[in-house]
């Protein structure tokens, strides 16, 4: 054993080297931003853990919901964020959330070209594609190739809107209810609400 | 000045220096008034510190897709949608 730590495998001294550059950035921006008086490190920290105990449970609520009751639908689409009130649920920071309805004639998808604005608080972090120079170029440029790749094939007859949130608003993705969930309740619905159909790169998982 | 919905508008081609949120493939494209959100700080003077009033209107703009891409190949009822800064639009005679 050549460490005095408690367990009996070699490794390398833990150090932040082979950081990358990335990292080190937010990391040395974070002291600064601490030192100035900026934020607190406790802020800091809050904001993470909500960050990451959100989750794309939420946004499958209000889909599930808007699936079961017209009315709902209606709200729904008006106005997300008051929406996602009414069923106790958080819609985050962003004072307007934007639902937008797929139908068999309309498919909409969503991308942050400039960066990577995503309804964090009803889906939870963006996964890492998001994020990626090649989703960001392409979904705006060759949508329907993109669509291809997720393995959702589109037919000609649909039109599809494509939405580039570039600014305060946050877009949320109500999918089609798949055929054959006539006898599920909310509950079930709401388990075929994938995070990828809110984003409008997937239809919803089909009925077992 | 002001839109409403349905009106034809072209998104100013103009370079900025500084943060802004108009992206650069829809500078100098034509679109319609899809919607009229409200009004929002603006962020090219919030970036710098500032406070970003007096706010500015945003509205959600919709481009034909082969007006944005000549060479687009999926359907040409396709659309793009983006939201933009009322002084980024100007009315398209």
């Amino acid at each position: 054993m050549n460490h005095d730590h408690g367990h009996d495998h070699p490794h390398e001294p833990v150090t932040t080297a082979g950081e990358p550059p990335a990292a080190a950035r937010v990391r040395a921006l974070e002291e600064l931003l601490v030192e100035k008086g900026v934020l607190g490190r406790e802020e800091i920290r809050a904001r993470i853990d909500w960050l990451v105990s959100r989750t794309p449970a939420d946004g499958a609520r209000l889909v599930a919901r808007a699936w079961v009751d017209e009315a709902f639908k209606a709200r729904l689409l008006d106005d997300a964020r008051a929406a996602a009130l009414e069923l106790d649920l958080d819609p985050g920071p962003s004072p307007v959330v934007v639902a937008l309805e797929n139908t068999e004639a309309v498919h909409h998808m969503v991308v942050c070209t400039l960066c990577s604005c995503y309804p964090k608080a009803l889906l939870g972090p963006p996964p890492d594609w998001y994020k990626s120079l090649p989703y960001r170029s392409r979904a705006v440029s060759d949508p329907r190739g993109v669509l291809r790749e997720f393995g959702l094939d589109l037919g000609a007859d649909i039109e599809l809107l494509v939405v580039d949130s570039t600014a305060d608003i946050r877009y949320l993705v109500v999918p089609r209810r798949p055929a054959g969930t006539e006898r599920l309740d909310e509950e079930a619905l709401a388990r075929l609400v994938t995070r990828d159909s809110m984003i409008g790169v997937a239809q919803p998982a089909p009925a077992d | 000045m002001s839109f409403a919905t349905g009106d034809a508008v072209r998104v100013s081609a103009r370079a900025h220096a500084g943060h802004h949120r108009t992206p650069g493939y829809l500078k100098g494209r034509r679109g319609t008034i899809e919607r009229v959100h409200a009004g929002f700080t603006n962020p090219e003077t919030r970036a710098y510190g500032d406070d970003g009033t007096p706010a500015r209107r945003l509205y959600l703009v919709s481009f034909d897709q082969p007006e944005v891409w000549p060479a687009y190949q999926g359907s040409p009822r396709d659309r793009l949608l983006a939201d933009v800064f009322e002084h980024w639009l100007e009315a398209d005679a």
